[in-house]
This record gives C-alpha cells, structure tokens and sequence, in this order.
C-alpha cells in the first residue's frame, strides 16, 4: 500500500522514501535504518523516539511521516559517530549518565535542542526539558549533570555524591 | 600485588560508545528479510474456559502464515521464572491453554507479514468463553467456596490447589513465643504492598528464526540466556543444543526480564510459519501482560525488651503471585531470609502464604520480596523506638546485626529449599548509619519543632540489606584467550542488562591481566558462544561472573607468565603483569610486552594462551544500605514531596564507583516511586486501569528531590577484589524512610503503599476528628 513519496533530509542526506499515508514517523525512520530511533510507548509518552525536526525536539511516534516532507531531521546517528562525538555524548559518558542506553539518543537530543536555544540553561530548564525523556535506570541526576557540563558556562548540579574510598 | 589500576576506577562503561551513538545494539535493531510479526490474542476475562476456538477466517486471511491455539501445540507444564533448574516456582504454565486466568492471559498467537495483518488476523478469531467466577483479592482467594483458578490435573509443586495456595512457607529459629515472654513491649501491625510495574524503557521484544543448519535462533531482551534457552526447549520439545539463545544489548530489566516470556511462543510461531517471527509487546501490553512485583498484606510483630534490645519478630506475610506462581515462594522467602535478620533477635519466625488470584502475574522485581518486608519492619520499629523513647539511629545502632554475627535464617530459608547460614564477614553499616544522617543533618532536623503551617516537614530513615548471589546456587564461567596485539577476548555468559556488567568484568579481567581496560574485548550473553551463566538476577554478576572472570584471568594470567619466563629467562615466580607488560620484580627490571608474548606464543610455541573457569559461593554476603529521607507534607492536599534522600551504602568494594553511584540513584528512583505514586490499578473485572506511562506515574527528571548518594566501602573476602551488590539494596529503603518521615512531620503512621495523597488527607482528618473529640 506505498502510495507516497516522501522527501525530507536525514542527517544532513537528501532522501527519498515510499511510504503509506498511515506511516509514523518512528517507523519509516526505523525501517529505513536509523535505530537510533527508540520504540518505548507510541503515545508520546515516553521520549525515546525524539528526532529533531527542523532543529525541534519531536516524538517522532507521534507524527505521520508525511507530515515530515521538506523538513530537515537529525537523528542519534546524525550528532556523532563512533570516532568523533558531539560534546553532550562525551558529557553523557564521562559522567555515567548512561545505564541500558535505550532513553539515550533521546535524551541526548532533546538536550541538544535545548542548548542549540539556550546555551545557558540552568538546573530547572534542563530539569524541565529532560522531564520529557522518562529514564528508569539512572535517576536522572548524572544526565542533568552532563547536560550542566556541556552548557554555557559549564555548570555543577546541586546534588552531591560522596564516593568513599577504603 | 602492587596498587590497583582498573578496579575502584570510575572508568567510561566500555559498551558507551555504541549507547550514545545509537548504533544498532539492542534486539529489534536489525531486520531479517521475510520476518513476520507476531501478535498474542489476551484474554477479556479474568477467568474462563474457552469452549469454542474458530481461527478459520484468521487463517484465510492474506498474509497470514501461522495461527497457533491450544490445540496446535504441545501441553508441557512449566514456570517462565527464569530460576536455576529444577525451579522452585510451580509448572503451572502452558504455552497455550483451554483455559484463562486473567485479563490478559494468552488465548491465541498469530503471525503475519505486517504488525496491520497480525492485529487484523487476532480481531477475526472467533472465541466463546464459558466465564467463570473470578478471585481478585488476596484475603479471598483461600476462601472456602473461592473459585479454583489451577484445577487442571497437570500442574505441579502447587503447595494446595484446592485452596488457591501456590506455595507456603514456616520456618522459626528460637522459639518467638518464648521470646515474646521476655519482651518488655510488643507492637504488632498490618502493612499492605501493592502491584509495582518495571517500566523497563525497552519493552520485552523476541525475534525467533531457524539458522541454515534449521535450529531456531532467539534473539531476545532476556536477563537469563541459559534458562530461556532450557525452558524453550523443554516447552517445544526440541533437544537443548538445538536452540541458540542471543541476548543483545537490553533496555532495562529490573527483573522483569528474568522470566521467559515471549520466547516460546515466538519460537512456536516461527517453527509453525518457518519464517523469522518478531513479538514485541506495546506499552498498554508490557503493563499488564508482562510481570509486577508480588503485592503483599504482612502482619509483623516485634518484641523489645525496654532498654530498647529487640528479642523477637514474627513476620507472616499473605501475597498473591496473580494467575501464575512465578517466583512465588521465593520472592516471598526473601521477606522473611533478608529482612528479619538485619536485628540480632534470638527469636524469629516467618510464615507466608503465597495465593492465586485472577490478576495479572507477579514476578521477579529489584529487591525481590525486600522491599515490602522493609517496609513493615523499618516503620514498626521506628514506631517501637518512639514509643521507648529512644531515637531511631540509636536504636538500630544498638541492634543491627553486625561483623561476624551469623544469620541462621537464611539457612532455613534457601531458594525453594534449606539454604546456608550467613556469616558477615564485612559490614559498613554503622558507617552507613553515621554518613547518612550526617548528610541528612539528622539530629538537628529531627529535633525541629514541628510546624503549624501547611507545608510541615519531617525527616525518617530506614536500614536493609540484600544478599550478593543465591548461596551455593547461582554460579557463573567465563573464558579468556589471548589476541597477538596482547588483547584479551573474554567471554562471559553473564548478562548486561543495563547496570555495567560488560565493564565491571572487563575491569576485573584488565586488573587481574595487568592490561589496560582497551585490552579486554568482551562478549557476553549467548548461549553458543559463552559459557554458562544462571544470568543477571539476585544481584550476583559483580561477586559470581566477577569471581568466575578473576579466576580464568589468573590461570590465563599463570600461562602469560610461563611464556615470558621464557623469553625473558626468568623463573616465572620473578615476574609480575602491569602496565601491558610483564616485568621483572628484581632490581634488573627487564620487560617485555604483552603482544611479544602473544606472537611468540602463537606463532613459536604454537601455543594459544586461553583458560575458563567456574564460581560460585556458598554464602550471599549482604551488601547494606541507610536510608534518610526528609520530606514535605501539604497538609491542605495529603500531597508529599520528597526534598532530600541521601543514601549511604555497603557495596564492599565498588569496582566502577561512578556505575555503582548509579545503581543507588536509579534504585531509591524506583523506591520512591513504589512509596509514593506507581500502581498499577485493575478495575473490579481484573482489567488494568492505567496500563501507560501518563496514568501510571513514574518520576521524571523534575520529580526528583535531591540525592546525595554516599558509598561505604568495605573488603568482603568472598568478592572479587572485595565485591559485593549494589544493584538491589538501595530500593528497600524510601519507602519507610518516607512513611517515617510523613510520621515525624505530621503525626502519622503509614502502613499501607503508595502513599496517595487522597489517603494521607483523609487520615490527616481522621486524626484532626479524634483529637476534636
């Protein structure tokens, strides 16, 4: 039942994709290769399926894919690779803000769009944003603390941690 | 042995790159031509027989290439508890039945060429239901005259199907009503726990296919490969070796994930359609067709003498497993083994009655049986303190169990059998204690007076444990073999579900070597390729993976040394590993590479250097945790905000603190959200009410009160490099510490979870009508 065409650039590639008008985003994406794109609730709940689109931050389970022709999307697979990474994915490692990783490319996204706005967001408008990338392994403080660290100028969160050596 | 290098290092987790960059890790990251998508038919009711089953237009349909009923596969009864065999839990549970017991249970499965095609193919099958009489509530289901929810003759190890008792438990050391005797005060109480969902971002997801040697290959988001592999292959009556069990990276499993869940009716589908299958649940499907933890109603009874020394507890504690008695003792067994002994009484009994209900099923959940039996113990003895009028750091410091102290137990009370007495051969706790109240600033919030205003604050705290491994159970191998760069493979049957365990092993693996963590190159989780693993679950990879990892690194570690004394021309007892290399420990210091030992090795000794070994334990040494929480109550909306929760605990010793730091933090996450605002709500039929992510409430980024975490750490001998847990322990702990503190700051006692605000606003006005009378 591919009846449309649908052209949109991904990660800065020109594409041209056959879809159904039923299409979502999450899933012409997926199949077309960009599992970055998480599948973690389909009712726009969860934020794991963030693109951005046109430099927003969307769930791309909640729009059609048609919805996205002409427009520019950035995927996880778009900010970095394995040999060179976006500041916010070297932040998000150096301060253990990652466990399974299936909040991640999501999170780090939304992040992204929020610093591409404000540079210098603070504690609660990060807090604020990432309140749409729900995390069941970390507790989020170590994703806050990365995003601090990546922000204009470099910020500390106010929790603290004792490691204790022996 | 010189310094360490890599343990105790808060190293970048090795798998990291892969995570933050999205590259195709977890298991529906890929695409095999010809997959179908496989979709499972639930049950409307809670409990019925289906008299007439008509997939025929199912079948017709376009695209459609297998329908599976009861009648189309094999009747093996088994548990999906992803347990070590022979399981404790009872094989209650069939592929497919003739028979539902709660909204949700299987009915059918099908498989079609779109997800659109499987879900119209499940609307076409035509069921007609004989609807049967419904239990729901636990004080119910043992009820004379309740409905029978196993009645069928093949089931077995059920403790007393007739009365809907999955399983029971009594076991007693000392004898508590001699000890109640001696009690200068006794205080017993009832608690009630209830149905707390994983919420594992990565629902479960298996795709099944036959290999071109036609074995079926089962790529799935499992905590446990060798289990899922045993139980599938006993359920489609296959020989073992002729499954293959792929566990790619997981999206968090919580336990949720030690269960064998979709994999054999995926496989079933797949063998059916012979095609590659895909099942992955919805997130409306993962709440209430996937696993919960056991909810709870526990009567504890605590005996003190009246300075204050605890002489006596009695637990009896009534769970329901739902429809199907996954881990159903031995999450119950937990309650009583881990919690009653954190106080040295000479006097202690346990005994639980685990029912059947129409519901969805329970399972195994972090902290497994613990937090609800902290729950109950944590604010009774707060209560007890109040009441002596001694205050609750000095109380549990007077009491808690301690340095050499034997829990006898948890001999009593093994998995699904006698276990072993626990010795403590290391203990942080009264550090814990110490650390976290002083973080908390304990003694002078404690003493603040209370306000009168509508914000009242109050600050409680609670002590647990856990175990680290079931006690001569769980076990755990891994291999090693020498690359010519002078890297390591290793190979793991442990399973990283999220917590870092391909890190802490390859650090383990690294400091043993002598080699930097990039050295290590690690493989874990398949059943063809890595040796045997019980699997992520007990909180046992740290002390039973790591332990097997440190003991094949040290034999491999013995051959790097015999082919460098050879070409160094030293005695192999001279030389050390570090740095890459191996030295010599004399003056001379001469050295040599770890690659020349490789290529030397390989290609003149015509030698690989490459050794497994196996661990296990005979004790569970108990990791600790204090827990101190201040909180907030509106007195006008029963709402109660969570301002501070610092967290100290006894890891033993943290191999990555930076990943164990994260353990506590996502642990007391879930714990606040069990305390406070996740349930999974069923309306009066058994159908979930809030199966989603906006009306099941999980916290959020700009949910979280402050956390300080803080780790004690200690050298247990049993542990590599002095391990023991962390992944658990930290989540028993909020929920009292917050029912303690709502105590402290408004006057009442919790006992029942969540704490809604709807119920604390009506209790706050009960209390305000008793004081006008």
């Amino acid at each position: 039942m591919k009846s449309l065409e649908l052209h949109l650039t991904v990660n800065g590639e020109e594409k041209c994709w056959a879809i159904a008008p039923g299409d979502l985003l999450l899933d012409v994406l997926r199949r077309e290769g960009y599992y970055g794109v998480k599948r973690g609730c389909e009712t726009g709940e969860c934020g794991a399926c963030t693109v951005l689109l046109n430099g927003k931050a969307v769930n791309s389970c909640m729009m059609f894919a048609g919805h996205a022709e002409g427009a520019q999307v950035m995927t996880i697979e778009g900010l970095g690779n394995g040999t060179k990474l976006h500041p916010l994915q070297e932040a998000f490692l150096d301060h253990g803000a990652v466990q399974c990783g299936f909040c991640t490319p999501g999170m780090i996204l939304g992040a992204k769009a929020l610093l591409d706005r404000h540079p210098d967001a603070g504690e609660n408008l990060v807090r604020e944003t990432m309140a749409g990338h729900l995390c069941r392994c970390t507790g989020y403080r170590k994703a806050v603390e990365a995003v601090l660290a990546v922000s204009t100028p470099p910020r500390k969160v106010r929790k603290q941690t004792a490691g204790g050596k022996r | 042995m010189s310094e360490r290098q890599v343990v105790g290092e808060s190293v970048r987790r090795v798998d990291g790159i892969k995570l933050v960059t999205g590259a195709p890790a977890f298991t529906d990251d890929i695409h095999i031509p010809g997959m179908l998508y496989g979709k499972i038919l639930a049950s409307p009711h809670a409990h019925a027989r289906i008299v007439r089953i008509d997939v025929s237009k199912a079948r017709a349909l376009p695209g459609v290439h297998a329908v599976l009923t009861h009648r189309d596969v094999p009747r093996v009864p088994h548990t999906t508890a992803g347990q070590a065999w022979p399981e404790p839990s009872p094989y209650d549970t069939y592929l497919l039945d003739n028979k539902v017991r709660f909204v949700g249970d299987r009915v059918a499965a099908v498989a079609g060429e779109s997800r659109a095609i499987a879900e119209r193919a499940l609307r076409l099958i035509e069921v007609e239901y004989d609807v049967l009489p419904a239990v729901l509530e636990i004080e119910e289901a043992m009820a004379p005259g309740a409905p029978v929810i196993h009645d069928e003759p093949d089931s077995t190890k059920i403790y007393d199907r007739n009365r809907n008792i999955a399983g029971h438990l009594l076991r007693e050391i000392g004898n508590v009503d001699e000890g109640f005797r001696e009690a200068g005060l006794i205080v017993e109480r009832e608690f009630r726990t209830h149905r707390q969902q994983h919420a594992m971002l990565e629902p479960h997801v298996t795709i099944c296919w036959l290999d071109t040697d036609n074995r079926l290959v089962i790529r799935s988001s499992t905590q446990v490969p060798y289990h899922c592999r045993r139980q599938v292959a006993m359920i489609l009556q296959m020989p073992v070796g002729r499954v293959h069990v792929i566990k790619p990276r997981i999206g968090g499993g919580f336990g949720g994930k030690q269960e064998m869940l979709l994999e054999d009716i995926c496989g079933a589908l797949a063998l059916a359609a012979r095609r590659p299958v895909k099942i992955e649940y919805t997130r409306e499907e993962e709440f209430y067709m996937a696993r919960s933890r056991h909810p709870q109603i526990l009567r504890l009874k605590m005996g003190v003498k009246r300075d204050g020394t605890v002489i006596a507890s009695h637990m009896r504690v009534l769970a329901t497993t739902g429809a199907y008695g996954s881990h159903s003792t031995t999450v119950q067994g937990n309650t009583g083994s881990k919690v009653l002994p954190l106080y040295r009484a000479d006097h202690l009994r346990f005994e639980c009655d685990v029912v059947y209900t129409n519901t969805p099923v329970a399972g195994a959940f972090r902290g497994y049986g613990c937090p609800q039996g902290f729950f109950a113990q944590e604010t009774l003895v707060d209560e007890i303190a109040e009441q002596l009028g001694i205050d609750p750091v000095q109380f549990h410091h007077a009491n808690m169990i301690r340095l050499g102290d034997i829990d006898r137990l948890s001999a009593q009370l093994g998995e699904g059998k006698e276990g072993l007495p626990r010795v403590i051969r290391s203990c942080g706790l009264p550090e814990c204690v110490d650390k976290a109240a002083a973080a908390a600033d304990w003694s002078k919030k404690r003493k603040a007076k209370p306000a009168k205003g509508r914000l009242r604050r109050g600050i409680g705290m609670a002590c647990t444990m856990q175990g680290s491994g079931i006690a001569g159970l769980d076990w755990a191998s891994a291999f090693l073999k020498m690359n010519e760069d002078g890297s390591f493979y290793l190979q793991v049957g442990a399973s990283d579900v999220g917590a870092g365990a391909d890190t802490v092993l390859s650090q383990i693996a690294a400091e043993t070597l002598g080699v930097t963590l990039d050295k290590i190159v690690i493989t874990s989780g398949d059943t063809d390729t890595t040796p045997f693993d019980v699997g992520a679950y007990a909180s046992s990879t740290t002390i039973i993976s790591g332990g097997a990892v440190k003991k094949a690194a040290e034999k491999v570690r013995v051959q790097v040394l015999e082919v460098a004394s050879k070409l160094l021309g030293q005695p192999p007892e001279n030389l050390d590993c570090g740095g890459n290399q191996v030295f010599t420990k004399c003056e001379c210091r001469q050295t040599i590479g770890m690659a020349d030992i490789a290529l030397h090795a390989l290609y003149k000794e015509k030698f690989q250097i490459m050794d497994g070994a196996s661990h296990f334990n005979t004790d569970s040494p108990p990791p600790f945790c204090a827990t101190f929480a201040e909180v907030e109550v509106d007195v006008e909306t029963g709402q109660v905000k969570v301002l501070h929760l610092a967290t100290a605990v006894d890891p033993g010793t943290a191999i990555n603190p930076k990943l164990a730091e994260g353990q506590v933090e996502g642990a007391v996450t879930q714990g606040m959200g069990f305390a406070l605002t996740e349930e999974l709500m069923l309306d009066n039929a058994g159908r979930p009410l809030n199966a989603n992510f906006l009306d099941y409430k999980i916290f959020s980024a700009k949910d979280m009160p402050k956390l300080t975490t803080i780790l004690v750490q200690t050298d247990e001998p049993l542990g590599p490099y002095g391990a023991k847990s962390i992944s658990e322990v930290p989540i028993n702990g909020p929920a009292p510490a917050i029912a303690n503190a709502i105590y402290d700051a408004v006057g009442l006692r919790i006992r029942k979870l969540p704490i809604r605000p709807e119920d604390v606003l009506r209790a706050l006005r009960e209390k305000e009508m008793e004081v006008a009378q």
